[in-house]
C-alpha cells in the first residue's frame, strides 16, 4: 500500500509537470524544454521565501512556497513564451532550440546561485507525520502531493470543458488554423496555456521538495523526462490521458525499483513508451500526432 | 563562388598548419594558456576537434537528413565506456578492444534505430531520448561494478600502447584527434555527396515526395543514423583516450543538448559550420571557466559575478540569442561576412 501511494505521488508529480507539456505541445506544437527550469526556478524561488518566514511557522512557510512557486512558474513561464516563443511561430525548430537553451541557461544560473547540492526542505509537523491507510503508515507528504494533483486535474477538466477559453484551447489543438480563420485570438490562448503550465509547474517544484524532502537542481531535468514520457504515452494534447499514464508510469516505476532493482523500473518505464510508440503512434487517448 | 581547387588548397594548408603546431612555442596572450606546443593547450585543442568531429556527425542526421534526435550522446558514450569496460575489465589489448567496441557500435544502432524510426518528428526525438536516458541510468546505476556509476570509469594506463600515455605524449594523442576530424569530416563529406546522401537531403525537404518517386525513405533514415551513430562511437573512444577516462556526464540528455547546441551554434546543415560550432562550444566551455576565475568577475557584485562564472548560463543565453536573431548560425553570419572572412575561420 506504501508503495501504491508512493507511486500515485510520483505519478501526481509527472502529471503537474505533462499537463502543461502536453496542452503546450497539443495548441502550439511546440516541445518545450523549459518546462524543467519554470520547476527549478520556481522550486528555488519558492524556498528562498520560505526562508523570511519565521521558522516556527513551517505551516505558514508551506503556504508562502506553494503560492510563491506557483506565481513564479506561471510569470517565468509567461515571460518565456512572450519575449522568446512569440518571435518564432513561424519556426517550430527554432522554438524548441530556444527553450534547450533556456533550459540550460536557467539551469546553469540556479546552480550559480544556490550551489549543486540538494537543500533541505522544512515541513510541517502535520506533513512529516503519518496517516494510517489499509494497515500502511503513508507519509501526508505523499498525500497532499496527490491531492494537489487531483485538484489540479479537476480545475483544469473544469477550465477545459466549461469554460469559453478552455473552448478555445479544445478547438486550437483539434485544428488550430480553423479556429484562426474563425478570427478568434489564438495568441491569447497561447500565452494562456503557457501560464497554466507554468503554474502547474511550479506548483509540483514546490510539492517535490515536499515529496522528497529537499530540492536539488538536477531534479528538474530528471522529471522531465519522464513527463515527455508520460506526454506521448498518454497522446499529445490530451490532460486526461496524461493523467492516466502519469499514474501508469508513477506505479510502473515504484513496484520495480522496489521489488527488482533500483533502476528496473526506470528501464521498464522506457520499454513501455518504446512499445506503446510501435503499436500506437499517437499515444493513448491522443489526437493523431 | 571561390574554385573548388583553391578551397581544397586552404583545406590542405589549414591542415599542415594544424598538424605542425605542436612544434610551434609562440604564446597566443588571452587565447591560450601556455604556448601553442604545450601539453595543457594541445589537449585543449584535440578536445576541440574532438567536438568538432561529434557535432558534425550530429548535423548528419539533424542537417542533412532533419532527424531531430535526442539520443546521440548514447553513441558517443557508447565508444567511451564499451572501450574503457573491455580495456579496465576484461583485460584486452587496444586492438581487440577497439575491433568489438567498432561492432558493438554498428549492431546498437542498427538495431535502436530500427524502432526509433518507426516514427517521426517529435515522436523520434522522444524515443531517442528515452532510449538515451535508458543508457545513462545504465551507466549511473553501475551494473555488478563495470561502469564505475558516478565515479567514472578511469582508463587502463597498462593495456595501452607507450605512445598514448603520459602528458608527453599528448602531441600524439593530439594527432590522432587532428586525424579524428580529418577522417570524420571525409566520411561526411563523401556521404552527403553520394547519392544516398542526396537522398538525405530530399527527405529532409519532403520526405512524401521520396516515397513517391518510389524509395523508401527508412532505410535511407537507417543508414545515416547508423553512419552517424558509427562514426560518433569513434570519437567517443579519442575522447575517452585523450581525458584518460569516461565519465557519466556524457551518456546524460544535457550532453545531447549540449550537442544541439553545438550543431545550431555553428549552422545547421553546413559540414564546416558543424565543426566551427563544436570547436567553439568546446573552447568557450573551457576558457569561459577561465574567464569566471579571472580577477576581474571576481570582483564584480554578486549580480554579475554569478550568472558570468556559470559557463552554461553564457552559452545558453548566447544559443538563445542566435536563435532569436541570427538563424542560420555562426557558419551564415560569417558566410555574410564575405568569402575570405570565411575561409580564414575554416
Amino acid at each position: 500500500m506504501l508503495l501504491f501511494v508512493t507511486g500515485l505521488g510520483l505519478g501526481a508529480l509527472y502529471f503537474l509537470i505533462a499537463a502543461g507539456l502536453s496542452l503546450i505541445w497539443g495548441l502550439m506544437r511546440v516541445l518545450n524544454f523549459a518546462h524543467a527550469s519554470f520547476f527549478t526556478v520556481a522550486a528555488y524561488l519558492a524556498w528562498s521565501a520560505s526562508q523570511h518566514v519565521p521558522a516556527d511557522a513551517p505551516g505558514l512557510r508551506l503556504i508562502v512556497s506553494l503560492a510563491v512557486g506557483t506565481a513564479v512558474g506561471g510569470a517565468f513561464a509567461a515571460l518565456t513564451e512572450i519575449a522568446l516563443i512569440r518571435p518564432l511561430y513561424a519556426r517550430p525548430t527554432g522554438q524548441i532550440l530556444v527553450t534547450v537553451g533556456l533550459a540550460l541557461a536557467a539551469l546553469a544560473l540556479v546552480q550559480g546561485s544556490y550551489g549543486s547540492d540538494p537543500l533541505q526542505v522544512t515541513l510541517p509537523d502535520a506533513l512529516t507525520k503519518t496517516t494510517s491507510l489499509a494497515g500502511a503508515a503513508i507519509p501526508n507528504s505523499r498525500l497532499l502531493v496527490i491531492g494537489a494533483a487531483t485538484a489540479v486535474l479537476g480545475l483544469l477538466v473544469f477550465f477545459l470543458r466549461k469554460t469559453r477559453y478552455g473552448l478555445i484551447v479544445r478547438a486550437g489543438v483539434e485544428n488550430r488554423e480553423m479556429v484562426t480563420a474563425l478570427g478568434i485570438d489564438v495568441q491569447g490562448a497561447f500565452t494562456l496555456v503557457f501560464v497554466i503550465g507554468g503554474m502547474a509547474a511550479g506548483l509540483a517544484g514546490v510539492l517535490a521538495g515536499a515529496y522528497d524532502g529537499s530540492i536539488d537542481p538536477a531534479r528538474g531535468t530528471a522529471i522531465l523526462i519522464f513527463a515527455f514520457i508520460v506526454v506521448v504515452i498518454g497522446g499529445l494534447g490530451s490532460v486526461t490521458g496524461s493523467a492516466a499514464a502519469a499514474v501508469l508510469v508513477g506505479e510502473l516505476q515504484q513496484f520495480l525499483n522496489f521489488y527488482a532493482a533500483a533502476g528496473v523500473g526506470d528501464f521498464a518505464v522506457v520499454l513501455l513508451l518504446a512499445a506503446v510508440l510501435l503499436i500506437r503512434p499517437g499515444g493513448f487517448g491522443g489526437a493523431r500526432a | 563562388m571561390t574554385p573548388p581547387r583553391t578551397r581544397a588548397l586552404v583545406l590542405v594548408v589549414a591542415v599542415a598548419v594544424l598538424a605542425a603546431l605542436p612544434a610551434f612555442g609562440i604564446t597566443i596572450p588571452g587565447l591560450f594558456d601556455g604556448p601553442l606546443g604545450s601539453p595543457g593547450t594541445l589537449n585543449l585543442l584535440a578536445l576541440c576537434f574532438v567536438f568538432g568531429a561529434l557535432a558534425l556527425t550530429y548535423d548528419l542526421v539533424f542537417g542533412f537528413v532533419g532527424l531531430l534526435s535526442f539520443g546521440h550522446a548514447l553513441y558517443f558514450a557508447l565508444g567511451a565506456y564499451v572501450t574503457a569496460m573491455l580495456l579496465a575489465r576484461a583485460h584486452l589489448p587496444l586492438p581487440e578492444a577497439l575491433a568489438i567496441t567498432a561492432v558493438l557500435a554498428l549492431i546498437v544502432p542498427c538495431a535502436l534505430g530500427a524502432v526509433c524510426l518507426r516514427v517521426s518528428g517529435i515522436p523520434f526525438a522522444m524515443v531517442t531520448l528515452a532510449f538515451a536516458e535508458a543508457g545513462s541510468i545504465l551507466v549511473l546505476q553501475n551494473p555488478y561494478g563495470l561502469t564505475g556509476g558516478e565515479e567514472g570509469l578511469p582508463l587502463d594506463g597498462s593495456m595501452l600502447p607507450a605512445a598514448f600515455v603520459g602528458v608527453v605524449n599528448t602531441r600524439n594523442l593530439y594527432w590522432l584527434a587532428l586525424v579524428l576530424l580529418i577522417v570524420t569530416y571525409a566520411v561526411a563529406y563523401l556521404a552527403v555527396n553520394s547519392p544516398p546522401g542526396r537522398v538525405w537531403q530530399a527527405i529532409r525537404e519532403n520526405e512524401r515526395r521520396v516515397e513517391v518517386i518510389g524509395l523508401n525513405p527508412y532505410l535511407f533514415k537507417l543508414g545515416a543514423f547508423v553512419l552517424s551513430a558509427f562514426l560518433a562511437s569513434a570519437a567517443g573512444v579519442v575522447y575517452l583516450l585523450l581525458q584518460g577516462g569516461a565519465n557519466p556526464g556524457i551518456a546524460s540528455a544535457n550532453f545531447t543538448l549540449a550537442l544541439l547546441v553545438m550543431v545550431v551554434l555553428g549552422g545547421v546543415g553546413t559540414l564546416w559550420g558543424a565543426v566551427l560550432g563544436g570547436v567553439a562550444y568546446e573552447y568557450l566551455d573551457f576558457r569561459l571557466v577561465a574567464l569566471a576565475n579571472a580577477g576581474v568577475v571576481q570582483t564584480l557584485p554578486a549580480v554579475l559575478r554569478v550568472p558570468l562564472s556559470e559557463p552554461l548560463f553564457i552559452l545558453g543565453a548566447l544559443f538563445v540569442a542566435l536563435v532569436l536573431f541570427l538563424p542560420g548560425g555562426l557558419g551564415a553570419a560569417l558566410q555574410r561576412l564575405g568569402r575570405p572572412r570565411r575561409t580564414a575561420n575554416e
